[in-house]
């Protein structure tokens, strides 16, 4: 387990192997060993793109929803968990301390669709006990990433 | 009408221009110029210690503090001072100041007067030769070699050393060259100090930026050492709190004494919200400086590795932000290599000769920038390389 590797794994998955070796101070075999040790491990889920749609004109819609579930006996909020998320729809899924239990991200091309996909398919759901479903309106920052505008460089070019 | 060169003060008009301000003009005019010229942090400052800064304005803490600035701050640098770097002073030994810069200027204004040596080891941070001209001092500059990584030895010291001499400076972490001084370095110079009985400013602005598991060492750790150094450092590159203008002098209380009188009279006390922050800073900072070191180490690796690569060689760094790349390869002057990098790629680097007369055949690249930043740089510098040999 390499905890640097993941952390600059963590920032851009698009470092080269060229690079990380440099940057790590390692081979670039090591690299290439390490990712599949730790993918095989689990460590490394997979590796994905942040979007900003909103700037396209692609319809986007996400929300995030509260549930409130019955536990079971035996395995808790486990089975409802696992059911939830094998829906393509469903973003996130995590179980929550406080006020509700499963917190549930929803995506979406319209409210409309969102909407329809709580009423018909969540809420009714054997074990859920109530909904509330609220809408994202803006996404400032998304994965450590930063959505709104651009912060640019703004040093002077003050070189001493 | 007034013949202002008469009126003006001959030392300040006297005092060479920097080089690099052609440089600088130059790249404001053109577009797209990717720089490696910069050199502060690109990070902000961590948002707990803005937020300390606004709470304290929020809290109206917006008057004068005391001269040697608060007392909770000169508490917190002394701690810190004792917690990373072993060093000891009491908080009356604290002198707090705007930036490390003003540090300079008053450790040279306590120290040196007409007629007083001042020995300058280049190449090295631009500011130590006018401070010490306008002291009425002379500076004898000792020309370090990348040849034994920038580090001043114990001959080279000896040499330069005559019955005027009153002052080192010692810049380490270098900029521009990266270079560090170890404490087996230290230890050799320090016996030829004592001997001639100088006194020693110690820039350690970049002292918690060091990489490969060097630490910095500070020269008033060496047995015999602390009474004579006056040590200068500040927030600006630690913390990335270079906007808000905070530094400290450390030295034996009689220095200290005489440098906050000149303060008193020049500055009255450090910006008052600056120093909040910097108390925050100070309380809870360290992890904000092991990441932006992280960050900066692999910055490093992989432009020392860019520049090998391209074919100029680049001895490694272990400390500051910047490489400092040979560029003799070329055939072309420091300034030469710049200005044709700039026009023909749009890529800025500052010519070694900035830093003194011995940085020719260097630039300084500084990697306060992103990887992607970096990269596209070293690309551009690559393709420089390959037209400047094709076209021989």
């Amino acid at each position: 387990m390499n905890k640097k590797l993941l952390k600059l794994l963590e920032k851009n998955a698009r470092y080269t192997t060229t690079d990380l070796a440099t940057m790590l101070g390692i081979t670039e075999d090591e690299v290439r060993a390490q990712i599949e040790e730790m993918k095989k491990e689990g460590l490394i889920r997979g590796f994905k793109t942040v979007v900003d749609w909103e700037r396209l004109d692609s319809a986007y819609v996400s929300a995030l929803i509260e549930l409130n579930v019955t536990p079971l006996p035996d395995s808790g909020f486990e089975e409802a968990a696992k059911k939830i998320m094998k829906y393509d729809e469903v973003e996130t899924v995590y179980l929550m301390s406080g006020g509700y239990d499963l917190c549930v991200i929803v995506k979406g091309k319209t409210f409309q669709e969102v909407a329809m996909f709580v009423g018909k398919v969540l809420a009714p759901m054997k074990g859920v006990i109530s909904t509330a479903t609220h809408f994202v309106l803006r996404r400032y920052k998304e994965l450590d990433i930063v959505l709104c505008g651009d912060e640019g460089d703004d040093r002077g070019n003050f070189w001493l | 009408m007034i013949d202002y060169s008469k009126k003006l003060n001959s030392k300040a008009a006297a005092l060479k221009p920097s080089g690099i301000r052609r440089f600088f003009d130059i790249s404001e005019q053109m577009e797209n110029v990717i720089s490696l010229g910069v050199g502060e942090p690109d990070f902000q400052t961590p948002w707990h210690i803005r937020s300390a800064g606004i709470e304290s304005l929020e809290n109206g803490k917006t008057r004068y503090t005391a001269n040697r600035g608060m007392e909770p701050l000169r508490k917190e640098i002394v701690a810190y001072m004792k917690r990373r770097f072993n060093l000891t002073y009491s908080p009356n030994e604290a002198l707090v100041t705007v930036g490390g810069s003003e540090a300079i200027d008053l450790a040279v204004r306590a120290l040196v007067e007409q007629g007083d040596e001042v020995l300058i080891p280049q190449p090295s941070f631009v500011c130590y030769e006018p401070i010490v001209a306008l002291a009425g001092g002379t500076s004898v500059i000792i020309e370090l070699k990348s040849d034994n990584d920038f580090v001043l030895t114990p001959e080279q010291l000896e040499e330069k050393i005559t019955d005027k001499t009153k002052v080192l400076v010692l810049p380490y972490p270098c900029n521009p060259t990266g270079g560090i001084m170890r404490k087996e370095d230290l230890e050799k110079i320090a016996p030829v100090i004592i001997k001639h009985d100088l006194m020693v400013i110690s820039d350690e602005i970049y002292a918690e930026l060091t990489y490969s598991g060097e630490r910095h060492i500070s020269i008033a750790e060496i047995d015999g050492m602390w009474e004579r150094t006056v040590i200068v450092s500040g927030f600006s590159k630690t913390y990335s709190m270079t906007g808000w203008r905070l530094g400290y002098a450390l030295a034996p209380d009689p220095i200290t004494a005489l440098m906050t009188k000149i303060h008193q009279f020049a500055i009255m006390s450090a910006p008052t919200t600056s120093q909040y922050a910097a108390i925050e800073a100070l309380k809870n900072g360290d992890d904000d400086i092991k990441k932006m070191v992280d960050e900066y180490d692999t910055r490093r690796r992989l432009v020392v590795d860019g520049f090998n690569k391209i074919g100029l060689t680049c001895f490694e760094p272990l400390g500051a932000f910047y490489v400092f790349p040979c560029i003799k390869s070329t055939g072309l002057t420091s300034e030469e290599f710049c200005e044709k990098l700039l026009y023909s790629k749009k890529v800025a680097m500052v010519p070694g000769t900035a830093f003194g007369d011995c940085g020719e055949g260097f630039v300084r690249v500084s990697y306060c920038y992103s990887v992607e930043h970096l990269k596209e740089a070293l690309n551009r510098t690559g393709e420089f390389i390959k037209e400047l040999k094709g076209s021989e």
